[in-house]
């Protein structure tokens, strides 16, 4: 029904488009993979497209398309919006990759922006941030609070992304609490609010007391808050799911990256570029940390904060060894991008296999 | 592994198995009349999200439930008045049905997303709840538990014992001869119907409003289906439905709990845990082919109507 509505929005852009003046606002659409709610993946997203309305004002004219599954439909919306005369599209799911190149083939003076891709052509840039980062700072609050030295994690499917998450996070609780155990439950999909409960249920049974997660539904900092123990948000900012349990959110800014995409198209210097940027570049971030967390763990976090920014930390620094013992990263050495994107094992410290 | 770990287990398998013994005994109840609703995806998720909206709005989430319950059912009339009253073919009927739930419970919940309520607080008897073990599964759950295990009762000693259950049994294995007989087949069969919707409406409240107080698009995640696949392998017996539903909680406890514990089996062949375990012990149970004919509503998913 909603996608009928936004279909119809398109389709009255494209008779629009007809009669379009040389001055008109430069028009931007996003694809959504998911509705934009109100925390989550796409929610960051949009953040950023309202942002881009609020810097721009009547320069620009966004549009959306929520809800678009990957695959035919993508390509559909896509080609819909690159034909209703959008001059920059914003395609925000990893599944829109082929979807994307293909349709951006077609319209050689559309640009179009795929975040989390890896294929790129003349037309096509690529873009992800460094989430690790903010993995690693909330890692180190969830290591100041923890009592049992037990912390949940629940993840969505054993991806190198996640992976990642996994380990930054569980160096982060390890440097500041070397006897950190992160458990990890695998759900094997991305979105099942009631599996999501029963896994942070399970490992809260289990002595974790603090509880994060990597998959797209709040359930688990609910069941936090039921519980009384900590939680640490993924995406967005969700302390409005319990106010006493979340404790941060490692989260996504796209707000200025989205900006600068905008302003390099109005000048004409917009090229197709791949962006992974971090906390340095207001990329990621993490929210406000709880009131219950000691003021001077909150200090210890912005230092950490201040160096990641810097460059005077980053959280995969040797020595580092994976869960069987075997070294990774020598002392001082630090991990390469290549490295960091096929990452595929756990670090020590984490507890439970990977298959 | 201590006794407070396994009670705790039993406590989440018991709210885990809920929403689908609710869903599974409307289903039961549908099925035995003779109508096979497929819909039971589509009315759990506009329970969900009509339950949560009035519980949201009023900030009572009773009347979320009886909300649910409604809503639930108003979606199984349109079932019933297409597939019964105009005799379309109650599979597309049905699937048309989880379609159209599906989108529409997305459409009207969009508002509400990322909005919560307090959840339906859970009820405690009193001091048998310190009972070791089973005490806080049995004991300390919420009202909606409660109600299932006396829905259960009831659906159990209705078709047992009670004149009406014979009259829906009548109707879904001959309805030709129990018309002839006098009975309102049709309207049996309505009544059934709505009875469904309003359990998977329930089911569906159960979710939003109880177990994860909170609405997104597609909550149920598939529950609805696991529920009519559960009706089928307990061979449409009551009893077996509890049993089905519970194990089916259990194994996806299991799931988890086995990672957290650390075992070197893969994750994937973990997640399959909940539906093996449920089909083999519902299959070892029933492994009498002609005993599951038996059970097996006759006239079942077939259209039909008054001949004269």
């Amino acid at each position: 029904m909603k996608k009928m509505i936004h279909a119809l929005g398109l389709s009255l852009g494209l008779t629009a488009a007809a009669d379009v003046l040389a001055d008109d606002p430069l028009k931007v659409g996003f694809v959504y993979v998911s509705p934009t709610g109100e925390a989550g993946w796409t929610y960051q997203h949009d953040l950023g497209r309202q942002h881009i309305e609020a810097t721009f004002g009547a320069d620009v004219e966004t549009t959306f398309a929520e809800n678009v599954p990957e695959g035919a439909d993508a390509e559909r919306v896509l080609t819909q919006m690159a034909k209703s005369g959008h001059d920059l599209i914003f395609a925000t799911s990893f599944g829109y990759m082929n979807a994307t190149l293909k349709v951006a083939k077609r319209f050689p003076d559309v640009h179009f922006e795929h975040a989390s891709g890896y294929k790129r052509s003349d037309n096509v840039s690529t873009y992800f941030d460094r989430i690790y980062e903010g993995r690693y700072l909330s890692g180190v609050v969830a290591g100041r609070m923890s009592e049992t030295n037990t912390i949940g994690y629940i993840g969505a499917f054993p991806i190198p992304e996640v992976i990642r998450g996994i380990n930054a996070f569980t160096l982060g609780a390890q440097s500041v609490n070397p006897d950190i155990k992160v458990k990890v439950v695998w759900l094997n999909t991305w979105f099942d609010p009631a599996k999501e409960r029963e896994a942070a249920e399970t490992m809260i049974n289990q002595n974790a007391d603090v509880i994060t997660f990597h998959t797209d539904s709040p359930a688990a900092v609910q069941a936090a808050e039921d519980a009384g123990i900590y939680a640490v948000g993924y995406h967005s900012d969700m302390s409005s799911y319990g106010p006493t349990a979340h404790l941060t959110a490692a989260v996504h800014n796209w707000e200025d990256y989205y900006v600068s995409r905008v302003q390099a198209v109005m000048d004409g210097t917009w090229s197709s570029t791949d962006t992974w940027k971090g906390i340095a570049d207001n990329m990621t971030d993490i929210t406000p940390i709880n009131s219950a967390v000691p003021a001077s763990v909150i200090a210890e976090v912005d230092v950490l904060k201040a160096k990641i920014a810097s460059g005077a930390l980053h959280p995969f620094t040797g020595p580092l060894n994976k869960q069987s013992g075997e070294q990774v990263l020598a002392d001082g050495a630090v991990m390469s991008d290549g490295d960091l994107l096929g990452m595929d094992y756990y670090v020590e410290g984490v507890d439970g296999k990977l298959n | 592994m201590d006794l407070d770990l396994i009670t705790n287990i039993l406590y989440i398998t018991i709210r885990t198995g809920t929403p689908l013994l609710l869903v599974a005994l409307g289903e039961l109840v549908c099925e035995r009349s003779g109508v096979l609703n497929l819909g039971q995806e589509g009315m759990m998720l506009m329970g969900a999200v009509t339950g949560f909206i009035a519980a949201f709005v009023t900030g009572n989430v009773y009347l979320g439930f009886l909300m649910a319950a409604l809503a639930g059912m108003t979606m199984s009339l349109i079932f019933a008045f297409v597939a019964l009253t105009l005799n379309a073919n109650q599979v597309a009927t049905g699937l048309a049905l989880t379609i159209f739930g599906t989108g529409l419970s997305a459409f009207i919940g969009a508002g509400y997303e990322g909005k919560t309520i307090t959840a339906l607080p859970t009820l405690s008897i009193g001091l048998i709840e310190s009972v070791p073990l089973i005490g806080r599964p049995l004991f300390a759950q919420d009202v909606l538990v409660y109600g299932s295990w006396a829905m259960f009762i009831a659906i159990y000693l209705f078709f047992r014992q009670s004149r009406a259950g014979l009259k829906v049994r009548a109707a879904g294995e001959n309805p030709d001869v129990g018309s002839n007989l006098g009975l309102p087949v049709l309207r049996i069969r309505y009544l059934s119907v709505m009875f469904g919707g309003a359990m998977a409406g329930i089911a569906g409240g159960y979710l939003s409003l109880a177990y994860t107080p909170l609405w997104t698009e597609n909550l149920t995640a598939g529950r609805g289906w696991i529920a009519l696949a559960l009706v089928v392998f307990a061979s449409w017996r009551v009893g077996r439905i509890m049993l089905g539903a519970y194990l089916f909680g259990f194994a996806s406890i299991m799931h988890l709990f086995l990672q957290g514990i650390g075992l070197s089996i893969s994750s994937n062949l973990l997640a399959t845990l909940p539906y093996v375990a449920t089909i083999v012990v519902l299959i070892f149970l029933s492994k009498n082919l002609e005993h599951l004919k038996q059970f097996e509503p006759m006239a079942l998913g077939k259209p039909w109507h008054k001949t004269h």
